[in-house]
């Protein structure tokens, strides 16, 4: 059970609940909602940049899940460290918001407020068509997203204990 | 002669696909193909069969920057049909909330989009580095919005609160009061942004327009009043659909809104600000005045000093109507369907948002017609593409996307996503 005292570990689960596969960082969030996971912050988050900047002020470790379009297969999942490379941002460019992920990220280093651990999990997306369906191919894959990001947030919790 | 187009396409995540085709022989411009803006028609046929009090809810979804607009339109729109009105601390609370909207959505476009084209900067994040300041400002400003968002509409990014009649839990006196010191703070940070972007450099471009917004008889607007022009329309929101239609365009699934028979028009800060400079408060007057604009303003490249004076403006007013405020006895007025029809249009950030549902006599939606700003100016920011571009017909091709991208985020179209997702092919003969 997280404490007053124990790090603060953010999960943000992004996307639009009505675009297809674009929701799938929502369905990860939820999942780990019903699995009861307390060891970390839940939040579902639209994307915009300069309000994420706000989410993870004050977090000792975030990790953000959004739907991402590399031209991999559909169902891939992605494990990024922004912290030591940048963001590819043609790879989140399913956005509504002008200042997304990426930009977020960046602007957060330029002026020195990104979080001190940040991982970001992109799901490969295949049809961000309007509508509330995911394809079979994300829906298949966020079983597997849910258990990489509770293994992430056990890493993470270990990691900034042990740096205090 | 050496031909060359601009293609720029990009996509979003709620707007749908878009992209600008530009078609050049040498000086010559030959093409302009713009197409930003997916018609919402998912979410018309979505509400089919809804009951009236999910349409705040379902189509604040439209759109991430302003859904307390696609809240507002809707919940007006149902007033109407049900022959319902709204008076008092409720309506002075919708009027906070969307003040909150104005600040997030234009602090939004101000400094993270707009200013970095005019300093010559690729985005917002290299601006950052020599304008820390500035950038920090922004943010700061963005934020007090956001804020007055949350405490009104329950919710950040999709607001909750919002429903047919009023809300469903008011904010306490005290609640408000705890914003006042910040919105101050934010009033003198709108003031001092409009005094920054007037010293940026402006190309010399003006045009004929026809420009349309809501006028209210003492009110800058927000929810109500009369639809108008500068070449004399005034007419109740109701008779849009008699003066205004949508068109297919030949090169695209986009539609583009004219003025029947067949004028594009003007939608957005430049609109209302050119329509009801009288009805702004006397601060943000002065704020315009002193940074060299009068009352009319032609050049779509300076709506960002509009937009930055209508922060000014709503920083005024949520201060005004908190200073007033007194919680109302009920969070919501009582809402008897009946059969009909509804209409309701609101000023959202970007401009005119017109909704109209048909409903039975149990409040199920028949069917919904939603026309968004964005659509409204697509055809006026053609037009301004064609204008503009041949001023520049000599000017490097990467120099002038960048012109044209600029020229488009004059409007700050919902899609207008920031360089990185642009994509230029350059073809020549």
């Amino acid at each position: 059970m997280a404490t007053a005292s124990s790090p603060k570990i953010l999960v943000v689960g992004i996307g639009n609940p009505f675009r297809g596969d674009d929701a799938a960082g929502l369905h990860v969030v939820r999942a780990l909602k019903e699995a009861g996971l307390n060891a970390a912050t839940l939040v579902e988050h639209s994307g915009e940049g300069a309000a994420l900047m706000e989410t993870w002020k004050g977090a000792d470790a975030v990790i953000l899940i959004d739907a991402v379009s590399s031209g991999a297969a559909p169902g891939t999942v992605h494990r990024l460290e922004p912290l030591i490379d940048p963001l590819p941002s043609a790879m989140f460019q399913h956005s509504t918001h002008a200042f997304s992920i990426p930009q977020a990220i960046e602007l957060s280093r330029a002026l020195n407020q990104l979080p001190g651990r940040l991982v970001v999990f992109g799901i490969e997306g295949t049809d961000f068509q309007a509508g509330e369906q995911l394809s079979w191919e994300v829906a298949g894959v966020l079983p597997e997203v849910a258990r990489q990001v509770i293994e992430e947030t056990r890493r993470l919790r270990s990691l900034v204990e042990s740096q205090r | 002669m050496k031909s060359r187009t601009i293609k720029v396409d990009y996509l979003a995540r709620v707007e749908g696909e878009g992209g600008l085709y530009v078609k050049m022989k040498g000086d010559k411009l030959l093409d302009v193909k713009l197409k930003i803006f997916e018609p919402p028609r998912f979410f018309e046929a979505f509400l089919r069969g809804r009951n009236y009090s999910e349409a705040p809810d379902i189509t604040a979804r439209i759109c991430g920057i302003c859904p307390v607009a696609y809240q507002m339109s809707s919940v007006h729109a149902m007033e109407d049909a049900f022959g319902v009105k709204v008076e008092g601390p409720l309506r002075d609370l919708r009027r906070l909330i969307y003040c909150g909207e104005w600040i997030e959505s234009h602090a939004l476009h101000v400094y993270m989009l707009h200013a970095p084209d005019f300093l010559g900067y690729q985005d917002a994040i290299q601006m950052a580095r020599d304008h820390a300041d500035a950038v920090q400002r922004g943010l700061k400003l963005k934020k007090t919005g956001n804020d007055l968002v949350t405490l009104v509409g329950g919710r950040e990014i999709h607001p909750i609160n919002v429903r047919v009649g009023g809300f469903y839990k008011v904010p306490t006196r005290s609640e408000l009061d705890a914003l006042t010191d910040r919105l101050k703070w934010a009033r003198e940070a709108a003031i001092e942004t409009v005094r920054w972007v007037a010293t940026l450099p402006f190309p010399e471009f003006e045009q004929d327009y026809v420009f349309v917004a809501l006028r209210h008889p003492d009110e800058y607007p927000f929810n109500e009043g009369h639809l108008v022009s500068n070449r004399g329309l005034d007419i109740l929101i109701r008779n849009y659909e008699d003066h205004f239609a949508e068109e297919h365009v030949e090169h695209s699934n986009a539609l583009h809104s004219v003025l029947k028979p067949d004028t594009n028009y003007f939608v957005g800060p430049l609109a209302r600000y050119n329509l009801n400079f009288d009805r702004l408060s006397p601060v943000a007057q002065e704020a315009a005045r002193a940074a060299g604009i009068g009352p009319v303003c032609r050049n779509p490249f300076q709506s960002i000093i509009v937009r930055s004076v209508e922060i000014v403006q709503a920083c005024d007013e949520a201060l005004r109507i908190i200073e007033r405020y007194q919680p109302p006895e009920k969070p919501a007025v009582e809402i008897q369907p009946r059969a009909g029809t509804g209409h309701g249009c609101s000023e959202a950030p970007r401009g005119i948002l017109y909704h109209r549902y048909r409903l039975d006599a149990a409040g199920v939606i028949l069917d919904a017609k939603i026309v968004p700003p964005t659509s409204q100016n697509q055809k006026t920011i053609e037009r301004d593409l064609r204008e503009f571009i041949p001023k520049f017909s000599h000017t490097p091709q990467a120099e002038l996307q960048w012109k044209c991208e600029q020229a488009i985020r004059n409007y700050d179209p919902c899609i207008s996503c920031s360089v990185h997702f642009l994509k230029l092919d350059l073809e020549r003969e």
